[in-house]
């Protein structure tokens, strides 16, 4: 793998291994799968339109964001059924615009030559989303205990959702050439998950979560160049080993 | 002396259900005030239109500068959540500019051991996290203290405890109290004022030795409450 491949996708796994800590916490587990496959009717629209799919892809998941805040907002409905409905819809119409081996690689990823505004969005969202967090993170932290406490802190609980959402669909979006619509999910997920195993205090769990982020992209890309295997499958298939292991590691009562 | 609340024709719908209609009145600075009722009444309710975190109609309006403290009832928490009492106290406390020795303090005055405050907050028992949101409320000087129904899943000790500790720090901080609790014994200990909150709307506001008579309780609770009364009468 190049220096810059190695760079984007290490950037890219910490962005998830940040975002997913929060997301899990906030019970976002299913959630936050399904949410990547937004992302699938903008890269089958802008295949059809002869765009940079990854470009198509970014605005159907920051629109995909907008309505489901925009739907908790009005209805009341929980994250997870809003984001179940909307995912649903978005993979009917993906995969009726997108066909074949196309399908494929929005599905799994395929990396590929690099354009430079790629290599600018690939380096600069993760650095935006990690930033944003930390910045956040007493906030999200006392929302995701209580909303109704927050608002008493003076939390504008609404937008930090929003803010939430976007950051999250942004790294999806990192993901969609590695991992594609598929796993990119799952890279959020497990090694949150996993971390949220083993960690008793909010500093180890991002701690860990970031480690099996970072280690199993790194270690994934390396497999799949040795063994001429697609790239996405072998990252999560070592975060997934991470997450099992860590299953036998009793966390200290 | 001042008022630090003052509401007037407050009204709360939950979608198309009415929770409370037209409720006035008024908190002192300073005071005590118990909210009590049956389940259903809208007591909850009306703690989330004083924060904010529901809408209501009509006029709800706190003293300039007040900072509230909230108590809620319980928080359904996943027991395995990596997060640490301390954490949960740091995460205020950079909010709202505590310092270090604050949060110290909030935690020996709800009598938080170490040990405990490092635990993720899931794995508490009911009265250390009671304890532990106490803490919190406490956090960043708040003069209005809501609690709800604080005694929820606490053993007799515990809330013996607790409510000692909300009744020194009144008198220390000078705390504007409101509390919802059923046990009239505490209302009559605790509270210069009293709102007993009817399914139909308001049953009564005023001191509690004047409103809370078996004909009132009666009213708010739609059951006489003989026990209660000789319970109260005889201490």
């Amino acid at each position: 793998m190049s220096i810059s491949g190695l760079l984007l996708s290490g950037s890219m796994a910490v962005a998830a291994g940040v975002v997913g800590c929060f997301a899990v916490m906030r019970r976002m587990t299913l959630a936050a799968d399904a949410m990547s496959h937004i992302a699938l009717p903008g890269l089958g629209l802008a295949l059809v339109l002869h765009l940079n799919p990854v470009v198509g892809g970014i605005a159907m998941l920051l629109l995909g964001a907008l309505l489901i805040w925009g739907l908790e907002q009005r209805t009341g409905i929980s994250t997870e059924t809003v984001v179940g409905v909307v995912f649903s819809t978005a993979l009917a119409v993906g995969s009726m615009l997108a066909s074949g081996e196309e399908l494929l690689d929005a599905l799994l990823g395929k990396p590929g030559v690099l354009s430079p505004m790629e290599l600018v969005f690939g380096l600069l969202a993760p650095l935006g989303v990690v930033l944003f967090l930390i910045r956040a993170r007493n906030r999200l932290l006392i929302t995701l205990v209580s909303p109704d406490l927050a608002r008493t802190v003076g939390i504008r609980v609404e937008r930090l959702n929003l803010g939430f959402l976007l950051a999250f669909a942004v790294t999806v979006a990192l993901g969609l050439r590695y991992l594609g619509v598929l796993l990119m999910g799952s890279l959020i997920i497990i090694p949150a998950a996993t971390a949220k195993h083993l960690a008793r205090n909010v500093r180890s769990m991002f701690l860990v979560s970031v480690g099996v982020s970072v280690g199993a992209t790194v270690l994934g890309s390396t497999l799949a160049g040795l063994l001429h295997r697609p790239t996405g499958p072998l990252i999560i298939a070592v975060a997934a080993a991470c997450f099992f292991v860590s299953l036998a590691w009793r966390r200290p009562a | 002396m001042s008022d630090r609340l003052t509401v007037c024709s407050l009204g709360v719908r939950f979608g198309h259900t009415e929770v409370l209609r037209d409720l006035s009145f008024a908190v002192p600075e300073s005071s005590t005030m118990a909210v009590i009722g049956p389940n259903g009444a809208g007591k909850t309710a009306l703690f989330k239109a004083l924060i904010g975190a529901l809408p209501s109609t009509g006029t709800l309006t706190w003293a300039p500068g007040t900072r509230i403290g909230y108590v809620p009832q319980r928080l359904d928490l996943e027991r395995d959540l990596p997060l640490s009492g301390r954490d949960f106290l740091n995460a205020k406390a950079a909010l709202v500019g505590a310092s270090q020795s604050e949060v110290k303090r909030a935690t020996q005055l709800v009598n938080l051991g170490r040990a405990t405050a490092l635990r993720p907050i899931g794995s508490l028992s009911g009265g250390q996290f009671q304890r532990l949101l106490l803490a919190f409320a406490l956090l960043g000087h708040p003069n209005v203290l809501l609690f709800d129904e604080p005694t929820t899943g606490i053993d007799e000790p515990g809330e013996e405890l607790l409510y000692a500790t909300v009744e020194r720090l009144q008198r220390e901080e000078k705390l504007t109290l409101i509390f919802i609790s059923h046990e009239l014994s505490l209302v009559y200990r605790m509270a210069a004022l009293v709102l007993c909150l009817g399914r139909r709307g308001v049953s009564c506001f005023g001191p509690p030795r004047q409103i809370l008579t078996p004909d009132t309780l009666e009213r708010t609770y739609g059951a006489p409450l003989d026990h209660y009364l000789h319970d109260v009468h005889e201490h």
